[in-house]
């Protein structure tokens, strides 16, 4: 999907695009959530939009934008559908990955699993910083009061918490997973393991047919804007 | 009739963490055998905590400072074994049940420490299906630990750290943040691993009445020492002033008990629980 | 006097955490609510400074409606200690900390300065004044949060939780403290599970159970009896069970102090002992 948005500038490919990933938001079942995401992209697809309204033409400037679009929903679909567990598994066999590990960290585990911690963490900072505007709006902070200066002062009360409260459970949870043998020797197994299907093989073979397809459009015709 | 196994001995043990004034622990005499459940308590800042992590290790490989004295945990010398082999002798129940507890599923986190020993994907689906079994967690298999309640929560905690099958289990005030009807089912829990499957159990707690019921031996720290080691109801008769001294939370029922033998009321030894305080004072007044 | 009056809530995501609650707090009061994990109890003191608003019904502070005013100004009168002091503490001083809230509520630096350094020694703390609330222990740091709440002396005091990971003497300072507030004419209420400091310090005591009140009295009545208890998912005080085993030589059920306990054994077992002689 990203190459073939990457490498046209067309309204009709776009649309294209677009329109061939909304049956993959049904089925997997994230479609609401995606146009929430939608919703905070609307700023940055207005900027795009006008951009390129004044620096190329209408039909560029809706291109770009739908290729913004079709980019945001690709990488959406990605990780609204897949649990970080899946993807630290994953990354757990990419051999890169594992070789990058062992360098910076010691241990060929060890940054995909700091990656899909750090992703199982967020809604719990997430509870942690509203306790925390509870708590200073309990002693009277404001945050909505003031010049922008201001407002950017009050915020300190609550991030220097969120960042203790940060430090301390990760602290709190190294010790946990220390005293349960982590991060153990070379030879960690898992319990569970990645295995491809018959359907993956089929998107794969998809995917790279897609590919080949825009790469050989792309070198043997002209498509227009639109 | 032989003697338990020692299974931990600590020699004069004493830490004092890096930049720290005084010692958090110093000149430490302990033996605890098999089949032992003891209460450690004592005032806070006491060294509790820090006894605790001597004996799986994070003394002193999570936490830097200066080591002195000796501590054997089943056979092996505490200062020269990484956290992992300790791991597997000792596991560790802490007080939050919310920050022990990070994967997906419950199942993924129980995995977690047998996974890290690299045994073999049979052995580890045993070990996690025997300790949900052991700890009735079997139905939350699928379900993501922040999703449980506290005590759900802490009996996965238990699960997940006898799925190392360890010799010994550690519990730092795991029912602080638990209901009370919640802690003493966390209590039962613990004493019914030490029966059933002959582990040794230390529990850290201030109320001792959640944990009267259950422990025969308890012992009592004060700045960093230990001043008191014996059994429950021996200390609470013998030194019940130098408790309340400290202000460690005798049960109500000892203490009620202690104030009546003092004025003259009663004899005999103070009671650790209700049970006990109900049929002495039956026996006082039916005479 | 903080009154709710039918209060329902329902979060976003459709849970109803309370279900008309009727209740009313005065000064001098002191209510300990209980209930199992999940009843509702910090939803219900979230109520009460206005941070939430009742979905249906009402809450009056002083007749003023929760709805109608900022939490801010609310905050003037109700001072809502959190549990966990991490979630407060952000300052570079003790000092600095427990002048927050007084900064917020626009007094004068003298008066800020004034009632900063009464708070400290009120709570044991001025040794601490220009230190780092992050260099103190557990205990200390809960003791820092709950001065910077004091320092300007709301009418109602709400504590969530003050008594977890404290050891025995923490607690009978809390006591102490406690006692001094609310005989000053503050109302003091504390959202607990801990049984027998409640036992020990006899509150008014409201029971809430999935985010229904289910029982409603003093101590000693409420925590002595099985239905209720149950239902809150606590436990009975050790003094309760124990007289429930010896009512049948004619002691009180309702007893949960050892105070109380105390004397009414010293009688009984006087009696037994010198057993009154009877005229001939």
């Amino acid at each position: 999907m990203l190459i073939p948005a990457l490498l046209f500038a067309s309204v009709w490919v776009m649309v294209i695009l677009l329109l061939s990933q909304l049956p993959l938001l049904f089925i997997g079942r994230v479609a609401r959530r995606w146009a929430l995401s939608l919703r905070a992209g609307v700023f940055l697809s207005s900027l795009i939009f006008v951009v390129n309204f004044f620096t190329g033409s209408v039909f560029s400037a809706i291109a770009l934008t739908l290729r913004f679009l079709v980019l945001l929903t690709a990488f959406s679909l990605f990780f609204m559908t897949t649990s970080p567990d899946d993807l630290g598994l994953a990354l757990d066999r990419i051999g890169a990955v594992r070789w990058l590990s062992r360098k910076w960290l010691g241990y060929p585990n060890a940054l995909s699993f700091t990656f899909t911690t750090a992703v199982r963490l967020v809604p719990t900072l997430a509870v942690d910083a509203q306790t925390v505007v509870d708590a200073q709006r309990s002693r009277g902070l404001e945050l909505d009061r003031g010049n922008l200066l201001r407002r950017i002062r009050n915020y300190i009360p609550i991030l220097i918490p969120l960042l203790l409260i940060a430090i301390r459970r990760s602290l709190e949870l190294a010790e946990a997973l220390e005293s349960r043998g982590f991060p153990g020797k070379e030879g960690r197994t898992s319990l569970f393991q990645l295995k491809l299907k018959r359907g993956d093989y089929a998107i794969i073979g998809i995917s790279v047919g897609a590919i080949a397809v825009s790469i050989w459009i792309f070198f043997h015709y002209r498509v227009p804007v639109f | 009739m032989s003697r338990a196994r020692e299974i931990i001995v600590a020699k004069n043990l004493g830490f004092n963490y890096a930049g720290a004034k005084k010692p958090a622990i110093q000149g430490v005499n302990l033996s605890i055998s098999e089949d032992e459940f003891i209460l450690l308590t004592g005032p806070s800042g006491c060294g509790k905590t820090s006894l605790c992590r001597c004996l799986n290790g994070l003394i002193p490989n999570f936490y830097q400072g200066e080591w002195t004295g000796e501590l054997m945990v089943d056979g092996l010398d505490v200062t020269t074994q990484p956290t992992s082999e300790l791991s597997r002798r000792v596991g560790y129940v802490f007080q939050n049940p919310e920050n022990q507890l990070f994967a997906l599923t419950v199942e993924k986190d129980i995995a977690f420490g047998p996974e890290n020993l690299g045994f073999s994907r049979d052995e580890i689906r045993e070990r996690v299906d025997v300790a949900m079994k052991i700890t009735g967690t079997s139905a939350l298999k699928e379900l993501a630990p922040y999703e449980l309640s506290g005590g759900q929560q802490q009996r996965v905690a238990l699960a997940g750290v006898l799925a190392m099958k360890p010799s010994v289990i550690v519990l730092d005030e795991p029912t602080s943040f638990l209901d009370p009807h919640t802690a003493e089912e966390v209590m039962r829990a613990a004493d019914d691993l030490r029966r059933e499957l002959g582990l040794t159990i230390v529990v850290v707690e201030h109320r001792l009445d959640l944990v009267a019921r259950y422990a025969e031996r308890i012992v009592v720290m004060d700045g960093g020492k230990i001043v008191a080691d014996g059994n429950l109801g021996q200390v609470l008769d013998e030194q019940f002033d130098m408790l309340e001294g400290l202000g460690v939370g005798v049960p109500r029922v000892s203490l009620l008990w202690s104030m009546l033998r003092r004025d003259g009321l009663v004899s005999g030894k103070v009671p650790t629980h209700v049970e006990d305080a109900a049929s002495a004072l039956s026996g006082m007044m039916s005479d | 006097m903080i009154t709710l009056e039918h209060v329902s809530f329902r979060y976003s995501s459709g849970y109803l955490a309370l279900h008309e609650i009727d209740l009313s707090i005065q000064g001098g009061d002191f209510v300990a609510i209980m209930g199992e994990n999940g009843a509702g109890k910090t939803t219900l003191a979230k109520h009460l400074n206005g941070l939430l608003k009742p979905s249906q019904g009402r809450v009056l502070v002083d007749g003023e409606d929760t709805r109608k005013v900022s939490v801010a100004h609310l905050a003037r009168k109700v001072g809502l200690v959190f549990q966990n002091p991490d979630h407060l503490l952000f300052s570079e001083t003790v000092k600095d900390e427990v002048a927050f809230g007084l900064k917020n509520f626009g007094f004068s630096p003298e008066v800020v300065e004034k009632q900063v350094g009464r708070t400290l020694e009120a709570l044991g703390l001025a040794e601490y004044a220009d230190k780092s609330p992050f260099l103190l222990s557990g205990g200390e740091r809960k003791r820092v949060a709950l001065a910077s709440i004091l320092a300007s002396e709301p009418d109602y005091l709400i504590l969530d939780e003050p008594t977890i990971g404290q050891d025995y003497q923490q607690k009978e300072r809390l006591r102490n403290f406690i006692l001094q507030l609310y005989s000053q004419g503050k109302a003091v209420v504390m959202i607990t599970h801990d049984v027998e400091f409640v036992a020990e310090s006899n509150p008014k005591v409201i029971l809430l159970s999935k985010g229904q009140i289910v029982g409603k009295g003093s101590a000693d009545s409420v925590l002595s009896r099985d239905e209720m208890v149950n239902r809150a998912s606590l436990v009975k005080p050790q003094m309760s069970r124990l007289f429930g085993e010896l009512t049948k030589y004619g002691l009180p059920r309702d007893v949960v102090d050892v105070h109380r306990a105390r004397i009414l054994l010293e009688d009984k077992l006087g009696e037994v002992k010198a057993p009154v002689a009877q005229n001939p």
